[in-house]
């Protein structure tokens, strides 16, 4: 692997291999002291010109437990403001002996412009645009698969607004490379303007959907997408579109919910569905360490 | 024949030229013929011409001898963004593309919406070694709001007027500008782009678009002020020039408007006839351009349109940007690619040399209002604006080599067929066996 921008990069095996180191780091974590010494002496930086917690909280967490060295820049606090470029930017950072850049930014594309600047470092996607959040698929895959045993044959259903998420995007390209059948749920203003090659059912009605589900993935719709922008109200789009109690009450018994956080309560989900053992919510942000650990580590353990 | 030889300063060269060995193209047919040209202007063109005392003989065995071609759609960048390009730079950038004279594009900064400006950039041009026109702004500060001073331009010899860089969105103010313009014999041209349809879109809205997560601008966004201002044409009976289609629906538009009788001319780009939205991948932003670069049934509308005369003109829209400006994310990143030195080969390759000529020389020389002196056709007693142009010649474009002051070139590292050899503007060889003769 030389970065991970894509899901696209790795294909089903690349998946399967990140999801299978990642099982063994997910042990890590459960022993008294978890950190081991894979990645000492190497340095790790994220470089978040969007703000995120969660995100740059987790793969700092990632790296230091295989004992790399984290840098830590964030671009409210940089040259940035004092208007270097982004690529000026990276060729400092870079200089600075990393060798690997976990790029966070509000435009799509933005690390695979960095992946072509930077002279031997590993670019990882930390979330560009509307495009693409790998890591995050990643460990939807590797939560639902801890839950349900096979993503092979699953019937997903990733329900809100896929036209802005770049979590959507990713999670499509791993399902369907894992085998997952994926369906679409959405007010048509809140998909892609085209889905032509998505290897996707889109259906208009949640309710008649939610039976056949073994995964809902829902989405964060962000207040100002349902403030008259994109759909009337988020009342409305709650009435439609939100997982609501009676709506979980539809679900089989087996199935399972997921959500990238952050959760906006009472809005895609209702407050006592995020509660609910089949929703793995938490699940997901203890995975993500192990995932984002098995990424790293796969960029980096065997080089240099 | 009476020349307007505008260039006050005559370039040093060889005065006296003969072009032999080629085979003479113009709006009359194909022949073969050797051209001499003498104190800028065609004095034989035939077989066997003799050739005068001390002339310079220039080969063009192989090679076709054209009129000059014009651009109606150069962003020359000064006065104001001169680290981009200027009117000297463009114009060497233009004469290595085999153009005789440019239409220089009001969106500089001032823009052209003055006698002041446009007399300020017709002064530069006077030592370009192109004839270098311009166009003036259709409203002040191409802001959209009231009319710039289109008669006191006209009076200077602008003959084309546009917002281009934005389309005039006032549909009303479009009217009134149309009605204005009717009077005074000249051209709007417009840049048609629906403001709130394009909402910000940094690339074709479509499967790509859809799939990279970037904002898309719809086809519609065009097509909506192309059949705006078609109707708008039909009413006012103004001369009405579409710049730079992109899209099917916008030459469907275009075909019925002239099959209707409506004085309408249509322009595309080489790029738009070359590159399609799947450029766009990679995410470099030398492939964000507006309108911006759309379908492959887009692609093939258009290369069908110059071919059957739908689109008159194929011009350039060549828009400079610093390295710096579009080293940025997508999203970001200045619309625009250089297109002077590559639009002839980029044209061939898709529609031909003939239908290349006619849609980059003597259609767009009658548009701008320069057909006394560029265009051809190529007979005793014209203009001498000539290009020679090896259309078996294979090269590869090097950004590093371009004479454009900037570097985003969309056909960097790209092999092209057919290659400007020399170009003679007003009697003077400033092109060379394809290097400038500074």
């Amino acid at each position: 692997m030389t970065h991970l921008l894509s899901i696209a990069d790795l294909g089903r095996e690349g998946i399967e291999e990140v999801l299978k180191v990642a099982e063994a780091f997910a042990e890590v974590e459960r022993r008294p002291i978890p950190k081991v010494p894979t990645l000492r002496g190497r340095a790790v930086a994220t470089l978040f010109f969007e703000e995120s917690t969660r995100t740059r909280l987790s793969f700092e967490t990632a790296a230091k437990r295989l004992s790399a060295d984290v840098l830590s820049f964030s671009a409210g606090s940089s040259s940035v403001k004092k208007g270097e470029s982004i690529r000026d930017t990276v060729e400092t950072i870079e200089a600075m002996g990393m060798d690997a850049l976990i790029v966070r930014h509000a435009s799509a594309g933005v690390p695979a412009q960095v992946s072509r600047w930077v002279r031997r470092c590993k670019v990882v996607n930390g979330g560009d645009g509307w495009h693409e959040h790998p890591t995050q698929a990643l460990l939807d895959c590797f939560t639902v698969r801890q839950s349900v045993g096979s993503i092979d044959g699953l019937r997903v259903l990733i329900v809100g607004d896929i036209r802005h998420s770049r979590v959507a995007r990713s999670q499509v390209l791993a399902y369907d490379a894992l085998g997952a059948s994926v369906t679409l749920v959405a007010p048509g203003s809140l998909l892609p303007p085209s889905l032509e090659g998505w290897p996707v059912t889109v259906v208009d009605d949640l309710d008649a959907a939610l039976p056949d589900a073994d995964v809902v993935s829902l989405l964060r719709l962000q207040a100002e997408r349902g403030s008259g922008a994109f759909v009337p109200s988020l009342r409305e789009y709650t009435a439609h579109w939100g997982l609501t109690a009676q709506r979980a009450a539809r679900l089989h018994p087996g199935a399972v919910v997921t959500h990238p956080g952050p959760m906006i309560r009472g809005v895609e989900i209702a407050g006592d569905v995020a509660d609910l053992p089949q929703a793995l919510v938490t699940r997901q942000v203890t995975n993500g360490v192990a995932v984002r650990m098995a990424v790293l580590f796969l960029l980096l353990g065997g080089a240099g | 024949m009476t020349l307007q030889m505008k260039s006050t300063v005559r370039r040093s060269g060889p005065r006296v030229l003969v072009l032999r060995g080629g085979e003479v193209v113009d709006a009359d047919g194909r022949r073969r013929a050797d051209v001499v040209v003498e104190d800028g202007v065609v004095t034989a063109v035939g077989t066997g011409v003799a050739v005068p005392p001390g002339a310079t003989v220039l080969d063009a065995g192989g090679c076709v001898v054209a009129p000059g071609l014009v651009d109606l759609h150069a962003h020359l960048r000064q006065p104001g963004r001169e680290e981009a390009e200027t009117v000297e730079t463009g114009a060497w950038a233009a004469a290595l593309g085999g153009y005789s004279a440019v239409v220089a594009m009001p969106n500089t900064e001032p823009a052209i919406d003055s006698a002041a400006v446009a007399t300020e950039v017709l002064a530069l041009g006077r030592t370009a070694p192109v004839e270098v026109a311009v166009a003036g702004a259709i409203t002040v500060g191409r802001a959209g709001e009231r009319l710039a001073p289109m008669a006191e331009l006209a009076a200077l010899g602008v003959r084309i007027f546009t917002d281009d860089g934005a389309g005039v969105q006032d549909g009303a103010l479009m009217r009134r500008a149309m009605d204005y313009a009717r009077g005074l014999g000249v051209i709007l041209a417009q840049h048609c782009e629906d403001a709130r349809l394009a909402g910000g879109g940094s690339m074709h809205e479509g499967p790509w678009s859809s799939r990279l997560g970037l904002p898309g601008v719809p086809a519609a966004a065009e097509e909506a002020m192309v059949a705006r201002d078609l109707v708008l044409a039909r009413d006012s009976r103004c001369r009405l020039h579409l710049l730079h289609l992109s899209t099917a629906g916008s030459v469907a538009l275009v075909r019925q408007a002239k099959l209707a009788g409506v004085a309408v001319t249509a322009e595309a780009t080489p790029h738009h006839l070359a590159l399609t939205d799947a450029a766009c991948a990679t995410f470099d932003p030398v492939f964000k351009v507006n309108p911006p670069l759309r379908s492959e049934a887009d692609v093939t509308a258009l290369r069908g349109a110059v071919g059957d005369g739908t689109v008159d003109v194929v011009a350039t829209d060549h828009a400079p940007h610093a390295p710096e400006a579009k080293d940025v994310p997508f999203d970001e990143a200045p619309p625009g690619m250089l297109g002077l030195e590559t639009a002839l080969a980029v044209t061939m390759e898709a529609v031909g040399l003939e239908r290349a000529l006619a849609a980059m020389s003597w259609q767009p020389a009658a548009i701008a209002g320069l057909a006394d002196r560029h265009g051809g056709p190529v007979a005793a007693g014209a203009a001498a604006n000539l290009c020679v142009v090896d259309p078996q010649a294979r090269w590869t474009v090097d950004p590093a080599t371009l004479a454009s002051r900037s570097r985003n070139t969309p056909f960097a590292g790209r092999t092209l067929t057919g290659r400007l050899r020399h170009t003679i503007s007003r009697g003077v060889a400033v092109v060379i066996d394809g290097e400038a003769q500074r």
